[in-house]
């Protein structure tokens, strides 16, 4: 079976570099399906899971926004941030949640609303990572 | 002659100075190890992203970014980045020197220069030798986090967006070995241009998603931030290593200066017994 070359990486560190059959991700207008041969593209990653099939093994880590960059043989994530999915704490994905959106809707804290917004963005697709895990499992 | 009292409390002073600068040749050391380790995670990233932004070069794109212009220079934006604690040695003061001559150059070219400084050290440098300084940043710890740094990366772009900088240079120390740190002033914008494959510069193109030109914008605003970054952890790895090579001299000295009073010690108490000594025989002879 044919393979494409993946590679993860956030600004502090390298999060996964291998082969996989078939990678899926969350680009910046919504979801897209890798698979090798794949037109060169360029387009941005919005926060979310990232799965990364070989065969039948399956891999899911969760990114930060950024950018992905596809080539015939190759795809990049630039993640600003990364994490494995497993190590999330779920707890912790709804507490910011949860802080972000008190922030949005208090309107005498001095943070902007785009970054409210953007943190809530995020903070919800740690929790969908998450339980898409539980429900693989 | 000297008297032994303040001898001997001389060789204290100077003892628990070199217990403090011991201690600290211990810190850096085991400091180094971590800097260095987060320079090597930090490469992964770097490197791709100078691979996608080498794959964009190499693609037929028919725009093209404000990076690779060349434009006729009247201002230039100095990004000087220096550790924000002393006693390394002369770490910070090489690199502002080469900084200073570099900028005295550009001047004589009728080129004016600014400067964004990242570091405490750069700041109270520039305070002092005046300088048009546009931004700052300090205190960005052991562990610089890399959102510290996007404000005064943002400011700078912005500046060169406007028209108001044509050229971006950044100057760092760079981390040869523990011994050896060498500083660096190196051109940032425009960036190099970057060496078209002719075997494989087919006619490609990526598809954007959404548009070319702001994905461009965003990936280039993040391959300087990530270029920035690198920098400041390298610094920080050179101002380790500065520091322990600083702190070992430090306590080498503090022993030599040790060993000297020591035989002056010695010396002005054999003196005083002599002396008593001859006072007494003399004392005895006269009776």
């Amino acid at each position: 079976m044919s393979t494409i070359k993946v590679s993860i990486v956030s600004s502090s560190e390298e999060i996964y570099s291998g082969e996989g059959t078939m990678v899926f991700a969350t680009g910046s207008l919504g979801e897209i399906g890798i698979a090798p041969g794949h037109t060169p593209l360029l387009t941005g990653l919005a926060p979310g899971p990232v799965r990364v099939q070989n065969g039948d093994d399956e891999k899911t880590f969760f990114c930060s926004g950024g950018f992905i960059e596809i080539q015939p043989d190759l795809v990049t994530f630039l993640s600003d941030r990364a994490e494995r999915a497993e190590s999330m704490d779920e707890a912790e994905a709804t507490k910011a949640q949860e802080l972000a959106e008190k922030n949005m809707r208090d309107k005498e804290s001095e943070l902007d609303y785009t970054k409210a917004a953007a943190q809530l963005a995020e903070a919800a697709a740690r929790i969908k990572t998450i339980q898409k895990l539980r429900k693989n499992k | 002659m000297a008297n032994t009292k303040e001898v001997r409390k001389q060789i204290a002073s100077i003892k628990s100075t070199q217990k403090i600068t011991s201690a600290m040749e211990m810190v850096a050391a085991s400091k180094i190890k971590k800097t260095q380790n987060e320079m090597q995670l930090g490469r992964p990233y770097s490197e791709k992203i100078k691979e996608v932004i080498s794959h964009i070069a190499n693609s037929s794109s028919e725009y093209s970014h404000p990076f690779y212009e060349h434009r006729e220079t009247k201002r230039a934006c100095f990004l000087v980045v220096s550790s924000d604690k002393g006693l390394c040695g002369g770490l910070n003061i090489n690199l502002f020197k080469q900084v200073i001559s570099k900028s005295a150059e550009l001047n004589a070219q009728g080129i004016e220069s600014n400067f964004a400084l990242i570091g405490l050290k750069a700041a109270s440098f520039f305070k002092s030798v005046g300088g048009d300084v546009v931004a700052n940043v300090q205190k960005l710890g052991d562990k610089p986090d890399p959102d510290a740094l996007i404000g005064l990366t943002k400011t700078v772009l912005d500046l060169h967006r406007n028209g108001e900088i044509d050229q971006v240079y950044l100057c760092g120390n760079g981390f040869v070995n523990t011994m050896t740190q060498e500083p660096k002033v190196e051109q940032l914008i425009p960036l190099p241009a970057e060496e078209k494959d002719e075997l494989t510069a087919t006619h490609w193109d990526y598809i954007y998603e959404p548009e070319a030109q702001d994905l461009l914008e965003g990936l280039m605003t993040r391959y300087i931030e990530s270029l920035i970054y690198h920098a400041v952890i390298e610094n920080s790895a050179c101002e380790q290593a500065a520091k322990m090579l600083a702190m070992k001299n430090a306590t080498e000295n503090a022993g030599d200066l040790i060993k000297e009073l020591e035989l002056l010690y010695n010396n002005v108490r054999q003196a005083a017994i002599t002396q008593e000594l001859s006072e007494i025989v003399g004392g005895a002879a006269a009776v």
